[in-house]
């Protein structure tokens, strides 16, 4: 790449929330007509700075200069007005409103007559000219996923962005999608546009970024590494702050009976299409069993199934020969069946409630919390203590609110729950999502610990490093089916059968 | 707004208002903030009572006069805190499951209904023992206001029928449905009321015991005071101290924890407005039974929405709905003292304002931070 000139810098830039220094006079440069990745874990304060960058926030020291100019950017007109434009990870736009209506939402012009025509046409030139295909008419709700992020592209193009910021543009996509994603990016670029991605998958950073701006803890770590030339390693190195991904000691150990089996399940998602064709995998007493795959092939319903949580169109999920699919929620939790869910914070926990609420989840029916209809609060209080003490859960007392943990805190919370009910059988989905290094270890060695006691595990995770460290055989589901097992870690293989390319 | 401001020029005042969330609720701070809220109201009250030429001291000492200056009065007080308290319970129980139940007029009015059938159809007879009379009154009243819940709590949890709307149209049925009852099948000589009830089907005052006691000569407080206070220690009990009242805190929290954690939230629903309703039907019973002794269209001042005022500004806690109640009903009694009759309904008005408004310094650290230069 040539030198272009900046169109973004960033110098000093510190902000801070209570408790925490999310930027740490951090600096970051943005060349004209580049794709610049701004890598690092969750919580490395990626978002933080370009909602900064997007007026979303005011930092609280460092400037901002765009195309050499100081500015001031205390909102997002602000920003988009200075040509600055993100697109977030969960998109803003209005269900029942089309395409168009949604792009010209907020505008000052038209004023008053929406002239929808025109600018319909308008819409279609632009999706056109960057090759981000997309009915003008149809209504938001219709659209997928893919679509609907190409709508806020649309839209920010359309306010005249040049600095295009993309907050994890990925996370939401299929393969395909991230393909045609990638495409238009680049295309983008091409015509002179210069885009920030926002990213912790370090694979599609170094497919699709120039250079790349890595974080660690509301530091850079590494400013303006060109990506060519660079290893995925060295990159994972920057992020992580150490040389190798955690790798877990997994002791060899001979599966007991047969705990979990599932047998051909079918169900449909929430939008009633089919999310499971006929899914059947079996677990052994002490075993860790992977499921790989890319989000939204049917894990979710997968582990809704099993929990009892959806109801199911075909098949059986049976614990110890009792059958579980729709059954009751309490049926399965009496059975032993333990449930980490991929939604910490809207599943598995009130949030307002305490500690203290939040931890009898499970146990609130039995002795000695629960007597006839009576709940001893005193019991309660005790059982959290030693729930809190035990599993290292750091928070000021029982009493404290349970949206006031941090995500590795309140996984602890979630793990200490689910493990002292004395599950026969877990399920686990994205456990170490979002959390620090340190509280991955955690988990990883919890769910080891639990291997060990005999547990049947299923591991629902899209980490390939989680899965291949903890597993003991993968599974691997694609399109609402298991498309394979994995037994001897052969990456290549899982990969191949993620994409449906086998 | 345009695209080179660089910076926005702002008033340069010595400090700024910062609002941080709050990590911890210490707790004395919310009895403190709503009695200062309450403070604040009787202040605005004041201010514009004097602006209409009024003198608000007066005016307070009158309205205090009114409902607390005496034991009789006072005694009309708790008359009509009863109805409030048993209302706010039902209200405070739905609420903490998040279920808004504005249905608690309907199942007052059908909780007055029910117990007048037991006297107007009739089932009982003059000679029928007092506590006969009355425990099937109770009864009949707690069931009729719980089929009024059950309604909308079948519809919720069977066809997700958004219960605001259902809650607050059953209230027109049942308005009309006594109507019904007191212009054709129970009417007396023509007129909109059932006949007086028998001295059997009357709850027992203070003043009945005036032979034996002489301080409670003229006092009007029945026993459904009894029934009100049994009521706030059941709730109490229920919310706080049973499975049932955690799975009902947990519900309210977040739907989705309590599914994931088994609890049958649709069973939940129809019990909580069925509970909710039958102790607003206790209320009717209470009125009907305990002040106006007879089936008649004028029996609620809207106790059946200042119930759902109360239950908030108690912040769903049963015994400070006790107190709110009290204060509520002496606002209501002093409508009838004073004039203009607006005031203490601008003040009720107010005061719930503030109290709304002083929510947010409990989430909220609000502080004056000097500007840094």
């Amino acid at each position: 790449m040539t030198e272009a000139p900046n169109v973004v810098s960033m110098r000093g830039i510190v902000k801070r929330f209570p408790g925490v220094l999310a930027n740490d006079h951090v600096d970051f440069d943005l060349r004209r007509g580049e794709i610049h990745a701004l890598l690092g874990e969750n919580g490395a304060g990626k978002s933080t700075l370009m909602n900064m960058l997007a007026g979303l926030y005011r930092p609280d020291g460092g400037t901002i200069e765009v195309r050499g100019q100081p500015v001031a950017l205390g909102s997002p007109r602000q920003a988009i007005a200075a040509g600055i434009g993100m697109i977030h990870q969960h998109f803003m736009l209005v269900p029942s409103q089309s395409v168009t209506e949604n792009i010209l939402l907020g505008l000052d012009h038209p004023r008053f007559r929406l002239k929808l025509a025109e600018n319909e046409r308008k819409v279609a030139d632009l999706g056109e000219q960057f090759g981000l295909k997309v009915d003008p008419r149809a209504k938001i709700w219709q659209l997928s996923v893919g679509e609907q992020q190409r709508v806020e592209i649309l839209k920010m193009l359309y306010r005249g962005a040049e600095v295009l910021i993309l907050d994890e543009p990925t996370a939401v996509l299929g393969p395909h999608e991230t393909e045609q994603l990638f495409k238009t990016l680049r295309d983008m670029t091409a015509q002179g546009k210069s885009i920030i991605f926002i990213s912790h998958k370090l694979q599609e950073v170094k497919a699709i970024a120039d250079r790349v701006t890595v974080l660690r803890r509301g530091r850079v770590t590494a400013a303006d590494v060109p990506t060519a030339g660079t290893s995925t390693a060295d990159l994972a190195r920057l992020m992580v702050g150490r040389n190798v991904l955690f790798m877990a000691e997994r002791e060899p150990q001979p599966p007991g009976e047969l705990v979990l089996d599932v047998q051909a399940l079918v169900a449909d998602n929430d939008r009633g299409l089919p999310a499971l064709q006929g899914v059947s995998l079996q677990i052994r007493a002490g075993e860790i069993v992977g499921i790989a795959g890319v989000a939204g092939n049917g894990q979710r319903e997968l582990s809704e199934v099993i929990t009892g949580l959806r109801r199911c169109k075909g098949g059986h999920a049976r614990l110890n020969g009792a059958e579980l699919t729709n059954q009751p929620v309490r049926r399965a939790i009496e059975r032993g069946l333990a449930h980490v869910p991929e939604d910490r914070n809207h599943v598995g926990s009130a949030p307002s409630l305490s500690l203290t609420d939040n931890l009898i989840m499970k146990q609130y029916l039995q002795e000695p919390i629960g007597r006839g209809w009576r709940l001893d609060s005193g019991e309660a209080e005790a059982f959290a203590n030693r729930l809190k003490q035990a599993y290292e859960i750091s928070a000021p007392s029982v009493d404290t609110q349970a949206r006031l943990l941090s995500g590795g805190n309140l996984q602890r919370l979630i793990l200490a729950r689910e493990i002292t009910a004395q599950p026969k059988c877990m399920i686990a989905m994205q456990p170490t999502q979002g959390l620090d290094v340190g509280a991955v270890e955690v988990v990883h060695r919890l769910l080891l610990e639990q291997r060990k006691q005999g547990v049947a595990i299923l591991l629902i995770s899209e980490e390939l490093d989680e899965l291949l460290s903890l597993s003991d055989r993968i599974y691997v589901m694609y399109d609402g089916k298991i498309v394979g097992e994995v037994a001897d870690g052969d990456i290549e293989r899982i990969g191949q059968l993620m994409t449906g390319s086998v | 707004m345009s695209s080179n401001t660089p910076s926005l020029p702002r008033a340069r005042l010595p400090f700024t208002i910062s609002v941080t969330p709050r990590e911890r609720v210490p707790g004395w701070l919310p009895a403190a903030i709503s009695v200062g809220a309450i403070a604040l109201a009787l202040l605005i009250g004041g201010v514009i009572l004097a602006l209409v030429g009024g003198n608000p001291i007066v005016a307070y000492a009158q309205i205090a006069r009114s409902s607390f200056g005496s034991l009789d009065v006072f005694s009309d007080t708790m008359v009509k805190a009863i109805p409030l308290i048993l209302v706010g319970l039902g209200c405070a129980l739905a609420f903490r499951m998040r279920l808004w139940n504005i249905g608690a007029e309907g199942q007052f009015f059908m909780g007055a209904w029910g117990a007048s059938a037991v006297v107007l159809i009739p089932l009982v007879s003059d000679t029928t023992p007092s506590w006969i009379v009355i425990t099937l009154m109770l009864l009949a009243g707690m069931i009729a206001g719980a089929a009024w819940g059950f309604i909308p709590g079948i519809l919720k949890s069977r066809f997700n029928v958004n219960e605001i709307i259902s809650t607050l149209m059953l209230n027109y049925i049942a308005i009309a449905w006594n109507d019904f009852f007191i212009f054709g099948v129970w009417s007396e000589g023509g007129f909109q009321m059932s006949k007086t009830f028998p001295r059997n089907a009357w709850l027992p005052r203070l003043a009945d015991y005036a032979r034996q006691v002489p301080a409670f000569s003229g006092l009007t407080t029945h026993l459904g005071l009894l029934f009100a206070l049994i009521a706030a220690v059941a709730v109490w009990l229920l919310l706080n101290h049973s499975r049932w009242g955690y799975e009902i805190r947990l519900i309210g929290d977040n739907p989705r924890a309590a599914q994931y954690a088994g609890v049958p939230i649709a069973r939940h629903a129809v019990l909580v407005l069925m509970l909710s309703g039958a102790l607003a039907g206790l209320a009717g019973m209470s009125e009907i039974s305990g002040v106006v002794h007879r089936l008649q269209g004028q029996i609620s001042p809207g106790y059946g929405f200042t119930g759902i005022i109360v239950a908030w500004l108690a912040k769903l806690n049963p015994f400070a709905i006790i107190l709110v109640a009290i204060l509520f009903g002496a606002l209501i009694l002093a409508g009838r003292e004073i004039q203009p009759s607006g005031i203490p309904k601008m003040i009720q008005g107010i005061i719930l304002v503030c109290l709304i408004a002083s929510d947010f310094l409990l989430r909220y650290r609000v502080r004056l931070v000097r500007v840094e230069r």
